[in-house]
């Protein structure tokens, strides 16, 4: 009789501790009022983390009185990242500043409400005439700027292995798309299995945005996501089509692929062309390859498809003062310059010393300053992520069945759904 | 409990039968619903509370971080059907339906096959077991890594994996695209699901031969029953309640799978399942439509388990 009441008593006290500890309290991670400031970012390895090093040093300098607490989330290539922001945002306990792509992708925490009006700051720290009026007008909400890019990478670059090309006597980059397709069949006809190196989905969104670019022009290609440009239009059915050939010179495996397996291609010879995003020179030099050129996506002429990555200033954050100090050393040339030398992009800012820089990003930066600034939309400047996420399956779609006519629909369908919001 | 409660344990101060009789009837379950207590409310609160929840998440309209904004009842799941893009999620239901077939006719084909051989008494028969089991121990992201190199896609001269080892052996015409064939593709993908649980498999039907008294195979050969015979009419028929638990478990780890398609193709249009979709779809904070999926998810599964549980529950109670 006691052992069973004692028993009872214990599964209840069980009970009770289970509860308590499903409920659980607050993690009780720093008090108010201090000095850290938590930056939250998925670079946690490589050319990003060692950016993101450099940065921290210069922090360390102009905010001498604020500690730095690395809040990275690794994994995913952001996917992790998100999932982690999403839920603290949710339970309102934010990092004190977090890393977004600038743009489009961060209209959802904009509407949310949970980041902050940054316009005054631009102004004092004279933000708004550093930065590109056309970046700045990217970035700008409803007459607000929420948030301060750390670097422009861009997307529309075509990388060629520099042997083969010469081989199939190849030596001046091509202009317009007819003449890249001239140059796509050469490659072929000298026995390049696969004149143009391609990976998965966003790989391939890419690919098409650049085609997008060449036939439409940069306004009307930025003009798609905003809704001045129809979707439905014949013009776009013809850059699906010259798309669809396009793929027709890659590897059929493309769907297996990610980025690094297309660059490799181009590394080992099998391949001549890739078109890749400007990360692609600090990781080829990484690699120790050298034999590589690059140029312009055929037919882009002087258009910049920009991406960037950008810190803001979350609503209820801990040490606001501290946030704007993380900012601020962002924004500033000596800021931009630790982060990029090393992280292998190129500076918002105009006033950048190019002599600073490799030689790719001499060349990026003086086109960045006199180019046409336009969006990406697998990198976030052009399309919210929801809106992203519906292309990418229409692509992968299209790489494996080439229907033209349902990746229009396609297309049409995820603009009518997601560009409204 | 049963045992405790079995002997008498007469009250110690009140004469009066009624409350004492009231009282041992409390003394009977009181301890034991005490004693369930901390995994039931742990239960209701993380199992059911939260599937509650995703169900009013699956009849809501948060589609994105802004929260919620209403009610819409079915409307989540009609669009799901009727309007998703490209048809996106009856395309991952078919990936699901193909996976599903291919990866059961061929876990419990190849676990019969290889329990019926051990059980006509093979030499080394516990070494095999242990061969055929330990798929199972790895893990399906660490199987998927390896099947994804595999499976890989490349033929001819940029032939890697299988297709490598087709090429090498001049059997060029077994080189396939794997997953990446857009209508078979997930016939591939049960390839390494059918390799770890085959030996799961061979392992139940094992137990099953062996839980067959050996009385009723010699009363058959008494009889002059063939080996056919044998196994036809008195050994199989016996087995029914193995094939099913063996159906059931696969069937539910088939409706969820998740890891290994992540770590063969990642999430693609291809090989899109449901589960993968709601992964795709929650990293785009579409959390209305993401539940919804969920729901379809476990209603599947359940369509696959309550039976059983049903036919179990009647079985326990006849014996």
């Amino acid at each position: 009789m006691r052992l069973r009441t004692r028993t009872a008593v214990a599964a209840a006290g069980m009970a009770l501790a289970l509860l308590a500890s499903g409920c659980g309290a607050d993690d009780g991670d720093g008090g108010a009022g201090s000095k850290k400031v938590e930056v939250f970012t998925w670079w946690a390895d490589g050319g990003e983390k060692a950016g993101l090093d450099g940065l921290v040093a210069q922090f360390k300098t102009d905010c001498a009185q604020y500690e730095f607490v690395n809040g990275a989330v690794a994994g995913g290539a952001g996917s992790n990242a998100k999932q982690v922001l999403a839920s603290r945002l949710q339970q309102n306990d934010p990092p004190d500043t977090f890393q977004a792509h600038a743009g489009a992708e961060l209209t959802d925490y904009i509407k949310a409400g949970q980041i902050e009006d940054l316009s005054g700051d631009y102004k004092e720290w004279g933000l708004d005439s550093a930065f590109p009026k056309g970046l700045v007008d990217s970035l700008t909400v409803d007459g607000k700027i929420y948030s301060v890019p750390a670097n422009i990478h861009r997307a529309n670059v075509l990388w060629g292995n520099k042997t083969v090309l010469a081989q199939a006597g190849i030596t001046v980059p091509a202009t317009t798309l007819p003449e890249f397709f001239s140059q796509l069949d050469t490659l072929k006809a000298k026995g390049v299995a696969t004149p143009l190196a391609l990976g998965k989905d966003w790989t391939q969104q890419m690919l098409f945005e650049a085609v997008l670019i060449s036939k439409l022009g940069p306004e009307k290609f930025s003009g798609l996501w905003t809704g001045q440009t129809d979707w439905a239009a014949a013009d776009i059915t013809d850059a699906i089509n010259d798309y669809k050939k396009l793929l027709s010179y890659s590897n059929k495996d493309r769907d297996t692929f990610d980025w690094t397996d297309a660059e490799k291609l181009v590394m080992e010879g099998k391949a001549a062309y890739q078109l890749m995003g400007d990360w692609e020179a600090a990781d080829l030099d990484a690699k120790g390859f050298k034999d590589y050129n690059y140029s312009v996506f055929p037919g882009n002429g002087d258009a910049y498809q920009w991406l960037a990555d950008s810190f803001v200033l979350p609503k209820n954050a801990k040490n606001p003062e501290g946030t704007k100090c993380w900012l601020k050393t962002l924004g500033s040339a000596a800021g931009q310059k630790a982060f990029n030398t090393k992280k292998g992009s190129i500076p918002a800012r105009t006033d950048a010393n190019a002599t600073d820089y490799p030689a790719y990003q001499q060349a990026a930066i003086a086109d960045w300053a006199k180019g046409k600034p336009v969006p990406s939309c697998p990198h976030g400047s052009a399309c919210s992520q929801g809106w992203q996420g519906a292309v990418a399956s229409a692509q992968g779609k299209f790489s494996s069945d080439g229907d033209v006519a349902a990746l229009q629909s396609a297309l049409v369908a995820a603009a009518k759904q997601y560009a409204s919001k | 409990m049963t045992t405790r409660t079995a002997t008498p344990t007469p009250p110690r101060t009140r004469p009066s039968p009624s409350p004492g009789a009231r009282r041992a009837r409390l003394r009977r379950w009181l301890p034991g619903l005490l004693l369930l207590s901390p995994s039931l409310i742990v239960l209701a609160v993380f199992v059911y509370g939260l599937i509650g929840w995703t169900v009013t998440l699956s009849l809501s309209d948060e589609h994105d971080a802004l929260g919620n904004k209403g009610f819409v009842g079915l409307s989540n799941f009609v669009v799901l059907f009727t309007e998703d893009i490209n048809g996106r999620f009856t395309h991952s239901l078919k990936n699901l339906l193909i996976f599903t077939v291919v990866f059961m006719v061929g876990a419990l084909l190849m676990g019969v096959l290889w329990a019926f051989l051990l059980e006509r008494g093979v030499r080394g028969e516990g070494f095999f077991r242990a061969v055929y089991l330990f798929p199972m121990a790895v893990s399906f992201v660490a199987s998927g890594v390896v099947w994804r190199w595999l499976m890989n896609s490349g033929t001819g001269d940029q032939a890697g994996g299988l297709n490598r080892i087709f090429h090498d052996l001049h059997l060029g015409f077994l080189e396939n695209p794997w997953w990446t064939d857009p209508d078979w593709g997930m016939a591939a993908m049960a390839l390494p699901a059918i390799w770890q649980l085959s030996g799961y498999v061979m392992a139940l039907f094992l137990s099953g031969f062996r839980g067959i008294p050996a009385d009723l195979r010699e009363a058959a050969a008494m009889d002059g029953a063939s080996t056919y015979q044998l196994y036809r009419h008195v050994i199989f028929p016996q087995l029914t309640p193995t094939a099913l638990s063996a159906m059931i478990i696969l069937g539910h780890m088939s409706m969820k799978m998740f890891d290994l398609i992540m770590s063969v193709s990642g999430a693609q249009w291809i090989t899109e399942v449901p589960a993968v979709y709601v992964w795709q779809t929650l990293l785009t904070s579409d959390y209305a439509k993401a539940a919804a999926i969920s729901i379809i998810l476990l209603l599947l599964v359940a369509v696959v388990i309550v039976p059983y549980l049903i036919y179990n529950n009647r079985v326990e109670r006849r014996s």
